[in-house]
């Protein structure tokens, strides 16, 4: 009980810091500093906008997970519900008043950034399911009731972003929470029947698709079938990747995003343009990077004492890997073009934010790694 | 464990957390796996096909226009050639106030409102990187007034450039044609065109310009770029010479083609200059002719519009596609004809007077009062017409026209060169039952006679005959092209000297008609003629009819034996003339123009050692001894005075081509 006490009031400062988790701070500003010299190329070889723009708010948001990683796990906990309720206010506000851009309405203008809620919800959903599960004993976890209301929880922010229309962070955010879901325990047959159900209902979502949407998956399944229209993206995207070869094309000379053939080469595509640039190797590189990113986050949720870090840990880690596959995938090919970033490489505030925010809450685990939560 | 929770459920939690925790990371791994083979198979596995479609991306080709290869006179001096013009580029992305720039430009280059509303609409079609051509062709004073403000006019760039030019303007327009922007049609007609291709590209549409065009065309320059996603030049990778066209000597003489051109002046018509031996055409004008220059850089409409309605038709090719009674000119080709037929003798004595009866019908000379009795050298020599009636009528349609026929009416003469050449008629009892579906009337063989009624030719068989008649009655191929030409003076008479041979030693062999199909030209230099006493007949009596007393060319002689020449009149009749008409006799100037006379000229020369055949059309001219005869005076001076120097040339021709 000594010890206990020590480990969750009366750590000091250098304590704390001590425990950092110096594997993944490096690797995270591995991403970062790869992440400004992909703007960089993006931007002609030249520190302007997207530069610029990127390695401030990298900068500035590093910074905050660091500060923020000394926030008791407790504070997290206890304002679990509370941060999942604010993040659906936000997308509620931005669907009456937020910033149209092409077409989409996700945008709340802060003055300072133009904040993206549903950036946030990915974030939000993993809280407050960790804190949902947090006291649920197993045997409850397959009650109807506890199985109703995370359905419910799920289901208003994936409507609210679906209706933006933004199908890409809807999909993730069902993703990263079904994962929570399914790592709290819940049985697998109810994953199995709603999948059915899902298949069955599927062409009759379909047909409430938007036509763009509808195209993209269309294009998905044959690309050539209009290369200059919605298979351009994917076309262009794999001959840059492809064409990149061992050893890529050399910084500042890939073609392909320098000549503009790239679509989206700042959010998105920008693993396109870093493949392009520094090949299969420089790919794999950066895939192991971001493996040893998430295997820290895995292995401090691992040694988390408390159920509620650890479920996040483990949610916010497999939510991180589900983001990187989709974009991989999505820039590869291998699946339709949704919108959905690269974590900390890709450009975009709310998404680096919400990021940083997550990746804060894997610090204070570690940090108070001791700490229960009654 | 340490648990403040305490409940049992927490350690079957925290079991299950951890199995699925690590079956979720056994499938992380599956999937990264997975997107490694992804990028394996696409960066190594498949890398040359991307990067093959990576720089069909990148890699663009601009195509240079070709340069056009020139067309030189017999003497070498370029008559159709390139120029370098001073246009004015400008390319709007580098330009900061695209607009001020123009409203400048529009004050010094003195634009009118058209022409700036039209660059204008120009610039809005087209993307921002793309040249915009303010202006093709400055003249020296707009391009030196824009280089005196050159430096307030940022983004405005002058530049040299090429054009088509024809330093003889009108001299030429009907030999060489023109050249203007290819056309669609252009483009699909003619492959090398087609592969040559670039925009703004200028083929010729007409003339020689268009018959050699395969020859003149040349090869593109490539400059090879790379591009962005717009298409947008980014820099210069390579760049390939083009090759420039062919350059094509002509037979024709600038120098004669300018002294037609002055005679023809303010007149409608044709004058044809060849060589009667080689068949080299010295010159060929038709007049009223304009200056192909205009349709480089796109005619006016104004201007085009002058010219498509100018009534004495100067877009028309008389030479070659203008048709004309030959009228009297025809008449030493009827004196050949029925002497070689034997239906009259030289001596065949016949009275004119005035005019003669046939069937009802009156047949009229041109002399009312008659010409009294003459034999055939005279009524060659005064152009009678009761004596012709004669002949056609002993003679009959049918063999005249074979005799014609061979002499190289009815037929295209260049075909192949001149692609708008037409054939002529030459009328025959078979050809008006198959054509008007109704027999032949003699009184028609009768105005035949005097190169009236249905026949039709065109100047450049006159010429052709009249070459056929004085180079002794040879087959010769007119020809422009020199290359064509290889032939001195003493190999064609060699030449012509073996075809005589050959025929008097028999028939052709069938080799020797095998040779014929396949040779092309095989029947050049062959004998026209029966017995050659009657082309040297009829040639005597056209001397006749030039330098003899009552002649009726003999105001037009020489008596320089140098310039000597043998010709014969032609008045066609355009209309028939009324018996009123008849008693008034008007004179020309007193009929309205388009009733007046064609007046015809043919003629070969010098006449002790003929070389070159003339033949003169003026359309409307009035008789044929008054307004051709003349300029035919002119044309033979000019070309003998000029035919060492024609010879001198000859012989360094390999050298010069």
């Amino acid at each position: 009980m000594l010890r206990q006490r020590i480990y969750s009031d009366q750590l000091t400062f250098f304590q704390k810091v001590r425990s950092f988790d110096i594997t993944l701070i490096i690797s995270i500003l591995a991403l970062g500093i790869i992440g400004v010299i992909a703007m960089y190329s993006s931007d002609g070889g030249q520190f302007s906008y997207y530069t610029v723009g990127h390695m401030i708010r990298f900068g500035v948001f590093f910074l905050l997970m660091l500060i923020l990683s000394f926030v008791k796990i407790n504070f997290w906990h206890a304002l679990g519900y509370f941060f999942y309720v604010v993040v659906v206010l936000l997308l509620i506000y931005a669907s009456f008043y937020g910033i149209t851009v092409s077409g989409s309405q996700r945008w709340i203008n802060l003055y300072i950034i133009n904040l993206q809620p549903s950036e946030l919800m990915k974030i939000a959903v993993i809280i407050c399911f960790a804190k949902y599960y947090h006291r649920m004993q197993l045997s409850n976890v397959n009650k109807f009731k506890n199985l109703l209301s995370p359905i419910i929880i799920l289901v208003i922010p994936i409507l609210l972003v679906l209706s933006q229309p933004d199908l890409g962070t809807s999909i993730l955010i069902a993703l990263s929470g079904l994962v929570v879901i399914w790592l709290s325990g819940v049985n697998i047959k109810y994953f199995i029947y709603s999948g059915l159900v899902f298949i069955v209902s599927a062409p009759f979502v379909i047909s409430f698709l938007k036509p763009y949407q509808k195209l993209r998956i269309l294009t998905f399944f044959d690309p050539e079938r209009d290369p200059l229209g919605s298979g351009y993206q994917i076309i262009q995207s794999k001959i840059a990747v492809g064409s990149g070869g061992m050893w890529g094309k050399g910084f500042l000379k890939g073609t392909q995003s320098y000549l503009e053939f790239l679509p989206e080469k700042h959010t998105d595509f920008i693993f396109t343009l870093f493949s392009e640039e520094f090949g299969f190797i420089g790919s794999i590189a950066l895939l192991i990077i971001y493996s040893i990113m998430i295997y820290r986050i895995i292995a401090i949720g691992s040694i988390a004492r408390s159920f509620f870090a650890k479920l996040y840990c483990y949610g916010f880690g497999s939510a991180i890997f589900i983001y990187i596959v989709v974009n991989m995938c999505m820039v590869l090919g291998l699946v339709p073009i949704v919108g959905s970033p690269l974590p900390i490489m890709s450009y975009g505030g709310s998404s680096m934010l919400a990021t940083m925010i997550g990746l804060s809450i894997v610090m204070s685990s570690k940090i108070y790694s001791r700490q229960l939560i009654s | 464990m340490i648990s403040s929770g305490g409940d049992s459920g927490l350690g079957g939690k925290l079991n299950k957390i951890s199995r699925r925790m690590f079956i979720l990371s056994t499938a992380k791994v599956i999937v990264f796996g997975g997107i490694v083979a992804r990028l394996f198979s696409l960066q190594i596995n498949e890398n040359k096909k991307y990067l093959t479609l990576s720089d069909k991306n990148r890699l663009r080709e601009w195509r240079l226009p070709p340069v056009r290869g020139d067309f030189l006179d017999y003497f070498g001096k370029v008559i159709a050639g390139n120029t370098e013009v001073y246009q004015l580029h400008i390319v709007p992305e580098e330009v900061n106030d695209f607009k001020a720039l123009m409203v400048r430009l529009k004050d010094i280059l003195n634009l009118s409102e058209k022409e700036y509303v039209k660059i204008i609409r120009k610039k809005q079609k087209q993307k921002p990187w793309e040249t915009l051509i303010i202006s093709e062709n400055l003249s020296w004073e707009q391009f030196s007034k824009l280089n005196l403000y050159l430096h307030e006019l940022d983004g405005a760039k002058p530049v040299l450039s090429i054009s088509r030019s024809y330093p003889y303007k009108e001299n030429l327009t009907h030999v060489l044609g023109y050249v203007s922007r290819a056309s669609v049609s252009d483009l699909n007609e003619n492959e090398i065109i087609k592969n040559n291709h670039v925009p703004g590209l200028r083929v010729g549409k007409i003339g020689l310009e268009k018959t050699f065009e395969k020859d003149l065309i040349g090869t593109n320059g490539v400059q090879r770029y790379e591009v962005n996603a717009y298409g947008k030049r980014i820099n210069q990778l390579d760049h390939v010479d083009g090759v420039k066209g062919k350059n094509i000597r002509l037979t024709v003489d600038v120098e004669v083609q300018k002294l037609a051109n002055d005679l023809l002046r303010d007149r409608s018509g044709s004058i044809v200059v060849m060589d009667i031996f080689t068949g080299e055409i010295v010159a060929m004008h038709s007049s009223p002719s304009f200056d192909p220059n205009l349709f480089f850089h796109g005619i006016s409409n104004e201007k085009w519009k002058e010219i498509r309605e100018n009534p004495l038709k100067p877009l028309l090719n008389k030479t070659i596609s203008g048709l004309y009674s030959p009228g009297s000119t025809l008449k030493p080709l009827v004196a050949l004809s029925a002497l070689e037929n034997d239906v009259i003798s030289p001596d065949l004595m016949i009275e004119c007077r005035g005019k003669m009866e046939l069937y009802g019908q009156t047949y009229h000379c041109w002399k009312k009062e008659g010409h009294g009795y003459m034999k055939l050298r005279n009524a060659i020599k005064q152009s009678c017409d009761s004596y012709f009636y004669e002949a056609a009528r002993r003679l009959g349609v049918d063999r005249l026209s074979l005799t014609a026929k061979k002499y190289g009416l009815g037929e295209k003469t260049m075909e192949g060169i001149f692609l708008d050449e037409k054939k002529g008629l030459v009328p025959s009892t078979k050809w008006k039952k198959n054509n008007l579906g109704r027999g032949w009337v003699l009184g028609e063989t009768l105005i035949t006679g005097i190169g009236q009624g249905y026949i039709q030719t065109t100047p450049l068989q006159l010429c052709l005959m009249t070459a056929q008649l004085a180079n002794g009655g040879f087959k010769i191929y007119p020809k422009i092209n020199l290359n064509e030409s290889k032939d001195s003076l003493e190999i064609i008479k060699n030449k012509i000297l073996e075809r005589i041979d050959e025929r008097k030693e028999s028939q052709l062999g069938i080799i020797e008609t095998g040779k014929k199909f396949l040779n092309y030209r095989v029947d050049e230099y062959k004998p026209l003629f029966r017995n050659q006493e009657n082309v040297k007949f009829v040639l005597e009596a056209m001397f006749g009819s030039t330098n003899e007393i009552y002649g009726t060319s003999y105001s037009s002689r020489f008596d320089d034996k140098k310039y000597q020449f043998a010709g014969k009149t032609g008045t066609a009749q355009v209309k028939k003339i009324t018996e009123e008409q008849r008693e008034l006799d008007l004179k020309t100037s007193e009929i309205p123009y388009e009733d007046r006379d064609h007046a015809l000229y043919v003629a070969y020369g010098p006449y002790a050692n003929p070389r070159y055949a003339v033949s003169i059309i003026v359309e409307h001219g009035g008789s044929g001894s008054v307004t051709a005869a003349p300029m035919a005076k002119k044309i033979f001076k000019l070309v003998i005075d000029r035919h060492d120097l024609r010879e001198k040339n000859r012989l360094g021709k390999f050298i010069n081509t």
